[in-house]
């Protein structure tokens, strides 16, 4: 009993010990640069790399918080929203960026672009730059930009004697995804997002959404949840993943699909161009050379690809704005896709921001497979391409209003519930639709 | 006997009725207690006192400017939400099975642990780990490398091919809560037991009664006390239950999974619906109270009935 | 239980074993993953037998796990003694010296403990932001100690209720001093049930989760919030998700193995007394 007591008393002092030790490395700060960045593999990479900078930049440290988007996004946007100050660089993407511009919780970018030279903002493609601007500022630079199509493994395709067309309809994908579909090898017909969260599965269905003709608001700010074509819509994408989906589709975002895809258990994959990445990296992926890429499959309309980026943004109350500068061009700048190109292959390049990246050889060998439709993708995806109706808002796979990251959640949850089967679509739509028309009403009142 | 744990009687060391200042020498006495008492209503009561403030304004925190009161809408709309009234059932049911079945299962292993045999204390430390690993880290080593669909353990003893998570989201999260927390509930039990009187056992083993009944009607009374401290220190602990919800489903597939702290957290720092999640928490800690002082008395009152006979 | 006949006897103890071991095998699983390569670590069949390695532990410590290894060990330490500090005055006055209305204190402190935390997060974030403690160790320590208070006062009043009065009497008659007093006659007795006390409170500490992620970003994340980066990751991650977690629990796992005599004897004096 005493000798328990002491050795108990002794783990205490080695916890305390422990505690000093690490109380001792963080205490050792001349300027930290806290960044919060979302832990997609670009981004890990750019973590990877880091030391790099710190050395170019003595007297500069990097404290990295990388979460998953969903967390990231929380935290992110609370710290910013209340003006907490835990971080000094964000990563946000264009849903957030002109809003919080508005707002005035972002600092303006434009001095330190115009004053950082070779940093090149012509460079940038035009549809992704316009989409970080407020008032013909950027408040944000992109890391990697992103429109959404299709991957399919042209080997199974030979196989069972199938051809894919160039600009391939949700009907016939359904098709291939029923032949493709083999639950005793376990390999599904396609994979797609299922995960509640709006910047999860609500990406590749919102795309559908518009390509069916569907819209969540009409010009008047009246719900449009369960208008006809949303429901076919809805229907459709639940049908596809439920009868020929991955296995856990209602917990699969884009990072599961990933590796659904790249261990070798999908036939299809549609989602961001961004993926063809880990798909041609060896390292994550088996099916390596495996795969083609395609246009995102439509049905009324002629294309139905989403933008987006994530970029690097800087809220107003960071403290040291030159060093975090510093940051942002560097993870944003040309130098640093050569040196991701040349570290890690081409294939981990940040794609879909600079119209340079596409010029350069090695990247254009590499990425043969996906980066001119990667690139005709992003300069293609505007709302009158994309969807058969017009909208009283800003965004294609997102609603670009404050309200969206509450009610898209909550959408999301009913898609999701309605792809795990808990509810109907019908259920799920009719209580979508009274969110929505909340949110819809306060609209309303404003006009 | 019959006393509940909450109704301890108090005793009072000898007073010494000298002729101080009554009124100095009583706040003398409180002394001692001041700083813990003024720490506590600091820390737990004052934030509470803001949120029931905030509950009466309209405010979205990525809105600015759009902060007003409201008067009582907020309440008005969590009533009307079909989800809300889905996170409390959700949280009732997690509750109690939570509790009921780690404490059978806890009473269980208590059971088997109360005699000697060959390596008891390597057995007796094994079955209290889970309580002392990080449940975010249980909770994450059972939604990988558990339920899985393709790799999980589950689905290869079974020889099935469920998507655990997606199929029983709340099953799921209760087993991970309710392996958390057996372990808590055996110690406790197991105290009771080895507290318990040789004498009456043995005088049960020679007038002939059968084992069954010993323990019905002899164990079982003895025991009330500690099962009732189960129960008590299991609900305040489980009915707060957020990692494994986090973790695990995200509140999914839907809001299947969702409990009443997983659904505020969601609408304060997703949504950031900051008068509404308000409002829910309000809710939630009238409730709360109200079952606390109704429920656990009725309880122990009934506990306290059965132990007299 | 007991049971005459000797067969019985040993096919209890093997059921025993067996259901222990049932039991626990979702950790010792997560110990042997830990030593794997992420390929063996998906597999179907499971793979029992593989080439063991360290890698995934140097993974976690390359992630910065130390920071907030030392973060949790200061959090935990910090409020575990400031709960000591406030609660053994608290309890004694509760017990050996009771204050009028002893009964409504204890109720009140356990009433605390009933408000789900969830009601009080966002006044408790915007006011640590007010005060500039988001993110700050400091935040987590007062929230711990308010948290794990309740409950030490309630566990450390019936073991000073366990001093036997004629102890006092018989030191106050010899005319002893207080503090003599306290520190021969109270002291030795209540002793086992400070260190019963200060385990719940480290292991408590040591686990929460809901504070430690809404509360904290880069600088004060306790190890909870390590691993809330493995919700989900990119490719795969089995393998380093089990050797984080089995570094993450260790302290606490080892510190309760060792007194695990003690941690049944402190929760269960609540009942006796």
């Amino acid at each position: 009993m005493r000798n328990r007591m002491r050795l108990a008393l002794l783990g205490l002092v080695c916890l305390l010990l422990t505690s000093c030790a690490g109380a001792g490395t963080i205490g050792t700060s001349d300027r930290t640069l806290v960044v919060a960045i979302v832990s997609n593999p670009q981004m890990e990479d750019a973590v990877a790399l880091s030391h790099e900078f710190e050395k170019q930049n003595p007297g500069i440290k990097l404290k990295f918080v990388q979460l998953p988007e969903n967390q990231a996004r929380a935290k992110i946007t609370s710290s910013v929203a209340t003006e907490g100050g835990e971080f000094d660089v964000v990563m946000i993407s264009n849903y957030e960026t002109a809003q919080w511009a508005k707002n005035g919780w972002l600092e303006n970018l434009q001095p330190y672009i115009d004053e950082s030279k070779g940093y090149d903002q012509a460079d940038f493609i035009p549809s992704i730059r316009d989409s970080l601007s407020y008032q013909d500022s950027m408040y944000a630079v992109p890391f990697y930009g992103e429109s959404s199509f299709l991957a399919y493994r042209k080997d199974l395709f030979a196989q069972a004697g199938l051809k894919m067309p160039e600009h391939p309809t949700w009907q016939q994908i359904a098709d291939f995804a029923a032949k493709l579909d083999d639950e005793k090898s376990g390999m599904a017909g396609i994979c797609l997002r299922g995960k509640p969260g709006w910047g999860e599965s609500l990406a590749p269905f919102n795309t559908v959404v518009n390509t069916f003709g569907g819209r969540w608001f009409d010009e008047n700010w009246n719900a449009q949840l369960t208008s006809p074509e949303f429901r076919a819509a809805t229907k459709f994408y639940v049908n596809l993943v439920r009868e020929h989906g991955q296995v856990g589709a209602s917990s699969s975002g884009f990072s599961e699909c990933g590796t659904k895809y790249g261990q070798g258990q999908a036939a299809m994959w549609y989602d961001a161009t961004v993926m063809a990445g880990t798909n041609e990296n060896p390292e994550e992926s088996k099916v390596v050379g495996k795969s083609a890429y395609t246009a995102a499959p439509v049905n009324k309309t002629e294309q139905s690809g989403w933008l987006y980026t994530w970029s690097l943004a800087m809220p107003k109350v960071t403290e040291h704005k030159d060093d975090a500068w510093k940051f942002m061009r560097w993870m944003t700048n040309k130098k640093f896709v050569q040196n991701v190109g040349a570290k890690f292959g081409w294939n981990a390049v940040p794609p879909g921001v600079r119209k340079s990246t596409y010029e350069i050889p090695e990247y254009r060998a590499a990425a043969e497979a996906y980066a001119e439709q990667t690139q005709k993708a992003i300069d293609s995806a505007k709302q009158e391409n994309v969807m058969a109706k017009p909208v009283p808002y800003p965004g294609i796979q997102f609603v670009g209003i404050p309200e969206f990251q509450d009610l898209g959640t909550r959408v999301s949850q009913q898609l999701s519930a309605a792809i795990a089967g808990q509810i109907s679509v019908d259920e799920a739509l009719e209580q979508s639709q009274e969110y929505a028309e909340s949110v819809g009403e306060a609209y309303k009142e404003t006009r | 006997m019959s006393q509940s744990v909450l109704d301890a009687e108090t005793p009072a060391v000898a007073p010494a009725p000298k002729q101080q200042s009554a009124r100095s020498k009583a706040w003398l006495r409180r002394a001692p207690l001041l700083p813990a008492l003024l720490f506590t209503i600091l820390v737990t009561q004052i934030p509470f006192l803001v949120t029931v403030i905030y509950s009466f304004q309209s405010w979205n925190l990525v809105r600015p400017g759009s902060r007003h009161f409201v008067g009582l809408r907020n309440y008005v709309d969590v009533f009307a939400d079909s989800q809300f009234r889905g996170a409390m059932l959700n949280t009732v049911v997690l509750t109690v099975v939570c509790v009921l079945v780690s404490m059978v299962l806890g009473l269980f292993l208590a059971l088997l642990l109360d005699r000697k045999f060959i390596g008891r204390g390597v057995v007796r430390t094994l079955l209290i780990t889970p309580f002392l690993i990080l449940p975010a880290a249980g909770a994450l080593l059972w939604k990988t490398t558990m339920f899985d669909p393709t790799y999980g353990l589950l689905n290869f003893a079974l020889g099935t091919n469920t998507d655990w998570l997606a199929q029983y989201p709340l099953g799921a999260v209760m087993t991970q809560i309710v392996w958390q927390w057996t372990p808590f509930m055996m110690l406790l039990i197991l105290a009771g037991l080895q507290g318990q009187s040789r004498e009456v056992l043995e005088a049960a083993s020679v007038d002939g009664a059968g084992r069954f009944r010993t323990f019905w009607s002899i164990t079982l009374p003895q025991l009330t006390r500690y099962l009732q401290l189960a129960v008590l220190l299991g609900a305040i602990y489980i009915v707060n239950s957020f990692d494994a919800i986090f973790l695990m489903t995200q509140g999914g597939p839907g809001t299947a999974s969702t409990n009443l702290p997983y659904y505020i957290y969601q609408r304060a720092f997703e949504g950031f619906d900051i008068g509404q999640s308000s409002a829910m928490g309000v809710i939630v800690v009238v409730l709360t109270l109200l079952v606390a002082t109704f429920a656990l008395r009725l309880m122990f009152r009934t506990f306290g009935l059965s132990e007299v006979k | 239980m007991r049971t005459a006949n000797p067969l019985g006897r040993w096919a209890l103890t093997a059921f025993t074993w067996l259901i222990a071991i049932l039991f626990v095998f979702p950790l010792l699983w997560m110990v042997l993953t830990a030593f794997k390569q992420e390929s063996d670590a998906y597999t179907d069949p499971p793979r029992l037998l593989f080439t063991p390695t360290l890698e995934q532990f140097a993974g976690i410590l390359e992630r910065g796990f130390l920071p907030y290894l030392g973060n949790s060990a200061f959090v935990t330490v910090v409020s575990t003694l400031l709960v000591l500090v406030l609660a053994v005055p608290a309890a004694y006055a509760l017990s050996i010296a009771a204050v009028p209305a002893t009964r409504d204190v204890l109720g009140f402190f356990l009433s605390t403990k009933m408000l789900p935390i969830v009601a009080a997060i966002i006044p408790l974030y915007v006011i640590s932001q007010n005060i500039g403690l988001l993110d700050n160790v400091w935040a987590l320590i007062v929230l711990y100690t308010g948290m794990n208070l309740p409950l030490a006062v309630w566990m450390l009043r019936s073991f000073f209720l366990e001093v036997p009065r004629e102890m006092i009497e018989a030191g106050r008659i010899d005319g002893a001093p207080l503090p003599t007093l306290l520190y021969r006659v109270v002291l030795p007795v209540v002793a086992p049930g400070i260190a019963a006390t200060a385990l719940i409170c480290v292991i408590f500490s040591w686990t929460e989760f809901f504070y430690a992620v809404n509360l904290t970003a880069a600088q004060a994340g306790t190890v909870p919030v390590f691993l809330v980066g493995f919700i989900t990751s990119e490719g795969l991650y089995w393998a380093q998700l089990s050797a984080a977690a089995l570094l993450a629990s260790l302290p606490v796992m080892i510190i309760g193995w060792v007194a695990q005599n003690h941690l049944v004897r402190g929760l269960s004096m609540g009942a006796v007394k």
